[in-house]
């Protein structure tokens, strides 16, 4: 992977940034200077690290289970008809309800500890999984079922050793556009109500008009993200070297 | 031991209300190499499919000449390689064991990888191999199988013509002891590998007369005997089309 490209948009974005803070009159609580901000983040950094180890477990959880309920809803939707009937209506209805509108229920429901937001980072993770996974394993090659049919498989080992296998790409793909949307939930969760976290720090700087602990927070957060879409990205890659689909987007 | 013929008897194949081919009757004799020929679209691959029991029939039936059904007799080979693209090629030529929850073999299947040539290539993924190593591989997981009866459709067409002979060849050696109907749409091809060549034409599809190829396959491709069957099978197909 070529890190050049990023770093020069990184360093321009500061740029762009420290030019704001010098030559507008933008007060510091509305946007803190680079500076201040590298201050913050040094100073606060046993908050900050030991917060951001909360998301990062919140986060983790969610994709560990998301993948996992979404990998099995999608076998089962595909497997049988009659539980298709009964899932699809399910997990649209869990879509199109927004986890912003859930959050205070589960926190009501879940405490403020990390179960809720493991079960918002899954809300928004299975669906992706779920989706592409499924449409994967429908789309088997005829040619490849026609051969097993002829070689008298059972439909347990087609599934197995023939459409579950054929299915890896799209499952990468879904857990691709999971691991990216991943931290939406642990984060949400954490606004509505929390002890501890990212979104947490972030809340309490933001009542406290520290602007710059937010940035430093937010900062860490996209760090975070980015690292763990690049880490799943090439594991998936590595994995799958026999797709050609297994090209992803960084 | 002799392998069982197949029996078709009065078939009956539709779609959609459209009839593919009425009351169409034939027999391939034990041990024989038969080559099904035919314009593009009459429904030689249906036919096949039907004989491999991966499509019904509207009616008659298909049989082992030894009156038994012939599932689980049968081993198909199709247009494409059809290898798993993430399994390796010694994977792939045992990938009936597998479905079939048997031990797998590993040095039978490196046997018959030996014999398509293909030694030292076991652990490759069908990807690093050319398309005629694909077709060798998916010749070796065809054999794999050991069934008595062997069905092919158009399995070397896309392969050059060098490829191609070379291919034909093997084919002939391995399956002399299986009975095999082979499509293609390549007169050569057919008069190189079969014992009998059918025709089949119109709509719906009738069968002509088997023609008789004199010679042991596969035959030389400036055999005599092969140049005449050839020229008049060329100007049977033309006649048609």
């Amino acid at each position: 992977m070529n890190l050049l490209r990023p770093l020069v948009t990184f360093l321009g974005f500061l740029a762009v940034w420290w030019a704001l803070t010098r030559f507008t009159a933008l007060p510091a609580f509305m946007l803190p200077a680079p500076a201040d901000v590298g201050q913050a983040l040094w100073q606060q950094r046993d908050l900050l690290v030991s917060n951001a180890l909360t998301t990062l477990t919140e986060i983790l959880l969610g994709l560990l289970f998301g993948t996992l309920f979404g990998g099995l809803a999608a076998i089962a939707i595909v497997a049988s008809p009659v539980l298709q009937r009964w899932l699809m209506p399910v997990l649209v209805v869990s879509q199109a309800i927004p986890v912003f509108a859930l959050a205070p229920l589960l926190v009501l429901w879940l405490g403020f500890g990390i179960a809720s937001k493991v079960v918002m980072a899954v809300l928004v993770i299975f669906f992706p999984v779920t989706a592409n996974f499924a449409d994967g394993l429908r789309r088997t090659d005829p040619g490849w079922l026609d051969l097993a049919r002829t070689m008298n498989a059972s439909p347990w080992a087609m599934l197995r050793h023939v459409r579950l296998p054929a299915a890896l790409p799209a499952f990468a793909s879904g857990l691709r556009v999971a691991t990216a949307v991943a931290p939406i939930g642990a984060i949400i969760g954490e606004w509505v109500g929390a002890s501890s976290g990212l979104g947490f720090v972030m809340i309490n700087a933001n009542a406290r008009i520290e602007t710059n602990v937010m940035f430093a927070a937010l900062f860490i957060l996209a760090v975070m993200a980015v690292a763990l879409y690049v880490l799943v990205d090439q594991a998936l890659r590595r994995l799958l070297r026999w797709s050609p689909e297994s090209t992803g987007l960084s | 031991m002799t392998p069982p013929g197949i029996a078709v008897e009065n078939l009956a194949l539709r779609y959609a209300g459209a009839s593919v081919f009425e009351n169409l009757s034939f027999q391939v004799a034990p041990g024989q190499f038969v080559v099904l020929l035919g314009p593009s679209g009459v429904g030689k691959s249906s036919l096949l499919r039907v004989i491999a029991g991966l499509e019904s029939p509207a009616a008659g039936s298909v049989r082992a000449s030894d009156g038994a059904k012939l599932a689980g007799r049968v081993a198909y080979m199709g247009q494409q390689d059809l290898l798993f693209p993430w399994a390796r090629v010694l994977d792939n030529v045992m990938l009936g064991a597998r479905l079939r929850g048997e031990a797998p073999d590993p040095a039978r299947a490196r046997e018959l990888l030996a014999r398509v040539g293909l030694q030292g290539r076991e652990g490759a993924l069908p990807a690093e191999l050319s398309g005629g190593m694909r077709q060798r591989a998916a010749l070796a997981r065809t054999l794999y199988e050991r069934r008595p009866i062997v069905l092919m459709d158009e399995p070397f067409s896309a392969l050059d013509a060098l490829t191609r002979a070379r291919i034909q060849d093997l084919a002939a050696e391995l399956l002399a002891g299986s009975t095999t109907l082979l499509i293609t749409h390549d007169p050569l091809e057919a008069c190189r590998l079969g014992h009998h060549l059918i025709v089949l034409s119109g709509q719906p599809a009738r069968l002509g007369a088997p023609i008789a190829v004199p010679g042991t396959p596969p035959r030389a491709p400036d055999d005599a005997a092969l140049l005449q069957t050839q020229g008049r099978l060329l100007r049977l197909l033309s006649e048609m089309a």
